[in-house]
């Protein structure tokens, strides 16, 4: 669809309902903005716009809305909310699609809500430290001696970079665990995103001393023995993360260290 | 091991990062401190590729030297020498340290790694992991600190801003920061800090770079006394889609692919770039530059690309030009993806089909805090055509040290190696560069001091200092609306800043800015309250964005000449004399003003030479 032929039916004037929260201890509440329609704009724009004018539609002036982002080009992970009901990255979302027709009577209103997996620490803004710390506990890592001269890493085949290249995309947004029906605020489910890491790093020609490791980790709580196979995750990954097929590798690693373990165990 | 003493780092990009761990792998433990979570740094945008001497580009000719003389020859000769020659000759083991780190960079069918062609070179001496370098290098150096967290050498302060160094009787013993969430302000000690804070693109409005890229950081050692080098060498990319919120880069990788710019010959041409006969097309670059093509550096083609549109060859009669890449084979296209995505994301328009729609944005700052260094003369490796060469002396503790002792400058926020113009693919080299070299120097110099402690007076009134600032902000009762007046400013230094600039704009620009300064001692903040207050946040930085302006127009003015990136219409030949040398734009707090001297720039190895990339006229 070419710009000049959308703008032609857009609204002057469009509202976005922000689901609101002034600190992690108080109570969610909704607000709703309306400003005025310019083509090209993505939520980011559109949460700038509030910034800079944070007046409701009743006419209250409020305390802008806090959000997080920093690339504004869908690879830095930072800016994932739920947009009319949908988890997502806010800065490549457009307008545009949201207010295409056939959305039926929501259709000019736009719904901003903060991730539901994650504490919130105001607003939009979520604390996703819990992925960070998952990564952490399966040592996300290719052991290296140092960084002293040492020639180049392991050779690696075009077929297996690419392999690897498709799971290196990912970039810690959360989306795949908000859609993830296993994954909730209080359980210790570590989600597809981990799972996918633990294989890239497992792949590596270096990365896979620590193979055992990772994979005690994901035979544990939270391991993939909780994953439901929904696949919820890898429909919503903007990364497009081949979780379906790294949650299928890391159960069936996880099948040959256990029969490992056990055999070794009876030693 | 130094007992008891740590570090503090300041910024989590690749250079922050690389200093981290090596800084860590050294002994000395790390708080490294960012804005952002470090894995979401502005790194990550990085699309095309990291440069090094490489085996196969050898055997064609190229060496470490060929690399230097690149840069040099880019920079118009306005860097130092010998930071560049040790970063060019640590290159290959740079990339090789990436490599065994587990980065994946693109192979080729032996499994070797595979190389791309970038601006301002012949030789294909570019790495890559797909379209998405950066993202890739970040993360790798990312897992790499994440290892030594575990070991408990690294402890992250991520959310917390950076809000003035501290110093005590001249020497800097740490840093007052932030937490963005609770607003806590706190002092933290370190036997060195080390500022990685990156570019300073918001200054400008909407550029290429990431929403933290506000140069806050930079101006506050500014206004603490540490001075600025170059900050009028400013780069503006030639291939951007202009949007709403910011400019989305469109990497050199494209056309280091083959990808083709051009406009159609006929002035105001309504038709589908598709339905343009080739004979129809105008290969602007490729016509003015049969050498370089669509390679030259990026400085030219944006003024190339600026003037084709001011005549009216634009699209449409617009600002936008075609940049082309439907010819290529779909490998090739597979290996842009990650930027191809990006811009069918956001305009709707699939590039495999039909040309993308570009135009020069601001997109890096080669300028940034002044350093200094130790050179040491030495012996030449292969590829030197000289009896003795000038590098750099691993482990001087003065290593990219800025003139206020035990604060450093690593990455995009230090000045050097770039000199006028950055060439593609160079930054993320001396970004891990600075990190990995320079990081030694820190831990020596660390050895050297006594054990950090916040207990003195300098500490409490520093920290006492930001709480009262942030305290006035938030009690403010003017007029004016921070957000309104920093779309001024960058509106106003797009304007007379950027791809041309010329005297009487900038006079004028200065003027609005002196203004603007003003009217910032009466904003208002649409937020007083003391939990993560961003709009707090983002007023404090907008007052320390306007001095960092100023010093960009002020050099801008004084230099009267053009060269590299800095291009001025009343004054269009580059002018060694006097102007071949570094401008140093120290803050006069007394006058509130930026004051400029100008240092010599030693040319130990390679000569002045013009840079012309064979233009030829026409
Ligand atoms: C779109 C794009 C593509 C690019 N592609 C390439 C390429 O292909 N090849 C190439 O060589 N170069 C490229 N560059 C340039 C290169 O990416 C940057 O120069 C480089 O990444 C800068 O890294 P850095 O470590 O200096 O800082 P950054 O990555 O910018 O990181 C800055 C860090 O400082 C922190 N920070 C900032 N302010 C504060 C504060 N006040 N308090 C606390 N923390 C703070 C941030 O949180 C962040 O962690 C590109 C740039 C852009 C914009
Ligand atoms: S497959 Fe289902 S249960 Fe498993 S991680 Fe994905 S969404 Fe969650
Ligand atoms: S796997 Fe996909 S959805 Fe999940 S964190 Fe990574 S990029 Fe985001
Ligand atoms: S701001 Fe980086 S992904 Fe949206």
């Amino acid at each position: 669809m070419s710009q000049t032929e959308t703008t032609s039916k857009r609204p002057s004037r469009f509202t976005v309902r922000v689901k609101r929260q002034d600190d992690p201890r108080s109570a969610p509440y909704f607000q709703a903005f309306e400003l005025e329609y310019r083509p090209n704009l993505n939520v980011i724009s559109i949460l700038q716009m509030i910034a800079a004018k944070p007046v409701t539609t009743e006419g209250k002036q409020v305390a802008p809305v806090a959000w997080d982002c920093n690339c504004l080009e869908e690879v830095c992970g930072a800016c994932t909310m739920v947009i009319n009901g949908k988890v997502r990255q806010a800065c490549s979302c457009l307008l545009d699609e949201l207010l295409a027709p056939g959305r039926g009577a929501s259709g000019e209103i736009v719904t901003l809500e903060p991730m539901s997996k994650f504490p919130v620490v105001r607003d939009l803004f979520v604390d996703r430290q819990r992925m960070f710390d998952n990564l952490l506990k399966i040592k996300a890592w290719v052991p290296i001696d140092g960084t002293h001269a040492r020639g180049p890493g392991p050779r690696e085949t075009q077929e297996a970079q690419e392999e690897r290249y498709a799971i290196s995309r990912c970039m810690t947004c959360g989306c795949c665990l908000e859609a993830c029906p296993q994954f909730t605020k209080d359980n210790m489910f570590r989600g597809a995103q981990i799972m996918a890491q633990a294989m890239y790093f497992n792949r590596h020609d270096t990365g896979k001393q620590l193979k055992d490791q990772r994979l005690d980790v994901l035979m544990g709580e939270g391991g993939v023995h909780d994953c439901g196979n929904a696949q919820n995750c890898v429909k919503v990954c903007p990364k497009e993360i081949p979780l379906t097929e790294a949650i299928g590798r890391a159960g069936r690693q996880i099948t040959v260290h256990a029969i490992k373990k056990f055999f070794n165990a009876g030693k | 091991m130094t007992q008891g003493k740590r570090v503090i780092v300041v910024g989590g990009g690749l250079a922050g990062l690389a200093a981290t761990v090596r800084i860590a792998e050294a002994g000395t433990p790390v708080d490294l401190v960012s804005m952002v979570p470090v894995k979401r740094s502005h790194s990550v945008c990085a699309q095309g590729g990291i440069n090094a001497c490489n085996d196969v580009a050898r055997q064609q000719g190229y060496s470490e030297w060929q690399h230097m003389d690149e840069t040099l020859y880019g920079g118009d000769f306005l860097n130092h020498q010998p930071p560049v020659y040790e970063m060019t000759h640590w290159a290959p083991r740079i990339i090789d340290l990436l490599d065994r780190m587990g980065v994946p960079f693109n192979r080729t069918t032996e499994g070797f790694r595979d190389l791309r062609l970038f601006g301002g070179s012949l030789f294909k001496r570019t790495h890559f992991a797909g379209a998405s370098t950066g993202q890739q290098l970040l993360y790798g150096l990312d897992e790499q600190v994440r290892r030594y967290e575990a070991e408990g050498k690294v402890t992250k302060y991520e959310f917390w801003e950076f809000l003035a160094p501290v110093m005590d009787e001249g020497v800097c013993r740490g840093i007052i920061a932030q937490d963005m969430r609770t607003m806590e302000i706190r002092s933290l000690p370190g036997a060195a800090v080390v500022m990685a804070t990156g570019g300073c693109g918001l200054i400008y409005g909407k550029s290429t770079m990431s929403m933290i890229c506000n140069g806050a950081a930079a101006a506050r050692c500014y206004i603490a006394g540490a001075p600025l080098g170059n900050p009028e060498m400013i780069q503006v990319h030639p291939t951007a889609i202009p949007g709403e919120d910011k400019c989305r880069l469109m990497s050199e990788s494209a056309r280091g692919e083959g990808g083709r710019v051009w406009v159609p010959r006929k002035k105001g041409d309504t038709r589908d770039p598709r339905k343009i006969p080739e004979a129809e097309r105008y290969y602007f670059l490729e016509e003015k530059y049969p050498k370089y093509g669509n390679l030259v550096p990026r400085d030219i083609a944006t003024r190339e690309i600026f003037w084709v549109c001011q005549e009216g060859l634009g699209i449409g009669g617009g600002n936008m030009v075609y940049l082309d890449i439907t010819h290529l084979p779909r490998e090739t296209k597979d290996k842009l993806a990650a930027i191809l995505e990006i811009y069918e994301t956001f305009t709707g328009d699939d590039p495999r089909e039909t040309p993308m729609k570009i135009f020069p944005a601001v997109h890096y700052s080669m300028g940034g805090l002044y350093t200094v260094y130790t050179p040491e003369e030495r012996p030449p490796v292969p590829g030197d055509p000289l009896p003795g060469v000038v590098g750099l002396k691993h482990g001087a503790p003065d290593n990219m040290m800025t003139p206020l002792k035990g604060l450093y400058a690593f990455g995009e926020l230090n000045y050097q190696y770039h000199g006028a113009t950055r060439l593609g693919a160079n930054a993320l080299l001396s970004c891990i560069f600075d990190g990995l070299f320079c990081g030694l120097s820190v831990h020596n110099y660390a050895l050297e001091q006594p054990a950090s402690s916040n207990s003195t007076a300098a500490f409490q009134q520093a920290a006492e200092k930001e709480k009262q600032k942030a305290q006035k902000l938030i009690d403010n009762q003017g007029e004016h609306n921070p957000y309104e007046l920093h779309q001024r400013l960058g509106l106003e230094m797009t304007a007379a800043a950027t791809v041309v600039k010329e005297e009487s704009r900038m006079q004028q620009a200065r003027e609005s800015v002196r203004q603007m300064k003003q009217q910032y001692k009466s904003i208002k903040l649409a937020d007083a309250g003391g939990w993560t207050n961003q709009n707090l946040m983002f007023a404090r930085a907008l007052g320390d964005m306007l001095p960092y302006a100023e010093a960009i127009l002020a050099a801008s003015i004084a230099r009267k000449e053009s060269r590299g990136s800095h291009y001025r219409s009343d004054y269009t030949q580059r002018v060694d004399d006097p102007f071949h040398k570094t401008t140093v734009v120290s803050y006069d707090s007394a006058a509130d003003e930026p004051k400029i001297d100008w240092e010599d720039i030693p040319l130990p190895m390679v000569p002045l030479r013009a840079r012309t990339y064979g233009k030829v006229e026409g």
